[in-house]
């Protein structure tokens, strides 16, 4: 039943537990246990809205950037450390690590260009284990976690009625 | 001068036109409807297959193809029977690929009907059989089915209406309008009564990918004792959601296939090509985006018997297609009543049951190919509707 919940959130997450308990026909306090569990368990790690910046920010100042960085694990600790320092930025919105030619990619949001590399040279550069890195910066955004950003709104095409 | 329209045959002339496009016209009339009415889908065809018609029409397939169809798509579909349902089907002669289920229907009938043959009916059902059976020279033989067996089909209501002229059996499940599915053991009952007659089973399993509860659709084709009797309708337009691609087909014993695709060859010559290719797409990589959207519909069939039971409109759970068929007896209008006030009262349309067969008075036909949202704003008018009518 969990993982039916966490699709009919992850699709909408302001569904109610009591509308989502009558969708899978559970009842809504069974629903309500299964979410307060997968909270506590960090499956559910928060509730966000996904937001078209560019629509806000029409004349510039928002940027998105996507950094690749080589970096030197530590013995021990492996990535998590470095990864650490970074993610704990409030301007870093996502880091990942890699497979491939680069070890982390680290996603970060700001006003401008300027704001960006200032943070990059000043910041993670300048980590000890940072090797290297090369930024990215977004141009524009069509899809975002599976919905298109700039959908256009369609009309139910279908005749009102048929067999 | 004879009149034109006195010039049409008289056996077209007595047909009438269908319950549902005179409620399509009056539906169309009014502005701003909330339609619980539509009989298809209101999923897009998956990317992956509409993306195999654009790349089809940019090499310029756009050609005929053999009378049966491509021959990779036969065999496609002869895997997928073999997938979902354990059948065999030989793609070189026992597979058809019509112009959706429909022409199934009208061939299937065509190629087994003598003039006064009967072919029996379970109604409430989909509004063409009667029509195309009447077309072929058969005569139609309703066997209503009732709520209390929630629309199933029983072996006593069979033996009740077979006679010596007794040609077919439709069996139409998971069944448009009804929901009512035919589990095994119901499939099995009414094999008994039918396994050492002379008839040709016509099942009509478009909705097959839309059951729910955990059943999954077994075709009466699996029963050892039914397969040379049965020929099994199917298509796209459900399952994959592709119901303008017009494309469906038919299995079964050779000699029927042949039969009909000797009728399909020269009326038709071939199904759309453009569709032929993109649905081989559909069967060989849409699995995933038939569950979720049954997945979905599920939801939605849950929101709709949910609302319709708080409301006090006897429902019972139907585990198929996309369609709830609750009872309005409770308001005192007859079905029709009921869908045309609901209609300029409460600007919702739904179907009445009775353009679905007679016996459907005083039951309504609500689709769930709608958003949540929309089901629950129509379920809200059709709430206070029916409080009105209570009340008076």
């Amino acid at each position: 039943m969990k993982k039916d919940i966490i699709e009919i959130l992850e699709k909408d997450s302001r569904k109610t537990a009591a509308e989502i308990a009558v969708m899978l026909g559970k009842s809504e306090q069974e629903v309500a246990v299964a979410i307060a569990e997968m909270e506590a368990d960090n499956i559910i790690c928060g509730y966000t809205t996904l937001i078209n910046w560019e629509k806000i920010y029409k004349d510039g100042g928002f940027v998105t950037a996507l950094i690749e960085v080589k970096v030197t694990p530590q013995r021990d600790l492996g990535f998590d450390k470095i990864a650490e320092r970074i993610y704990n930025f409030d301007k870093v919105k996502s880091v990942y690590l890699m497979s491939g030619a680069y070890d982390l990619t680290v996603i970060m949001e700001g006003k401008n260009l300027l704001e960006i590399s200032k943070f990059i040279s000043a910041k993670l550069s300048t980590l000890d284990s940072v090797l290297s890195t090369a930024t990215h910066f977004v141009l524009k955004k069509y899809k975002e976690h599976g919905i298109i950003l700039n959908a256009e709104n369609k009309n139910d095409e279908r005749m009102i009625v048929s067999p | 001068m004879t009149e034109i329209k006195d010039l049409i045959a008289t056996h077209i002339q007595n047909i009438p036109y269908s319950g549902i496009r005179k409620f399509f016209d009056v539906a169309n009339e009014i502005e701003g409807v909330i339609s619980l009415g539509v009989g298809e889908p209101d999923f897009e065809t998956p990317w992956a297959i509409r993306e195999r018609g654009i790349y089809t029409l940019e090499k310029c397939r756009t050609v005929y193809t053999s009378n049966a169809g491509l021959l990779e798509l036969r065999e496609e579909i002869s895997r997928y029977l073999k997938r979902k349902n354990n059948l065999d089907y030989n793609p070189k002669g026992q597979v058809l690929v019509t112009v959706g289920a429909s022409e199934g229907i009208d061939l299937a009938l065509r190629a087994v009907i003598n003039p006064g043959d009967e072919v029996l009916i379970p109604e409430p059902s989909y509004v063409s059989y009667k029509p195309c059976i009447i077309m072929a020279g058969g005569i139609p033989i309703v066997i209503t089915t009732k709520v209390e067996n929630e629309f199933r089909l029983t072996a006593e209501e069979i033996l009740e209406k077979l006679t010596d002229k007794t040609k077919a059996l439709i069996l139409p499940y998971p069944n448009n309008p009804t929901g009512a599915i035919m589990e095994k053991k119901d499939l099995e009952k009414i094999a008994d009564v039918l396994k050492d007659r002379d008839i040709v089973i016509i099942s009509d399993e478009i909705y097959s990918e839309l059951t729910y509860g955990g059943i999954k659709h077994t075709s009466i084709a699996e029963i050892d004792s039914m397969y040379n009797k049965t020929i099994v309708l199917n298509g796209f337009s459900k399952s994959y959601a592709m119901t303008g691609w017009r494309l469906g087909y038919a299995a079964g014993p050779k000699e029927l296939i042949a039969a009909m695709t000797k009728i399909h060859q020269y009326i038709i010559m071939c199904a759309p090509t453009i569709s032929q290719y993109s649905a081989i797409e559909a069967l060989r990589c849409c699995d995933d985006d038939v569950s979720k959207m049954r997945k979905e519909y599920d939801a939605r069939r849950r929101v709709m018997l949910n609302g319709f039971r708080k409301m006090g409109l006897e429902c019972f759970e139907a585990l198929g297609a996309f369609y709830l068929f609750p009872c309005i007896k409770s308001t005192g209008l007859s079905s029709d009543e009921f869908c045309e006030r609901l209609l300029y009262e409460a600007k919702v349309a739904v179907v009445p049951g009775t353009a679905l067969g007679e016996c459907g008075e005083g039951f309504i036909r609500c689709s769930y190919a709608y958003s949540i949202e929309a089901i629950q704003k129509a379920l809200q008018k059709i709430e206070a509707f029916i409080k009105k009518y209570r009340k008076e």
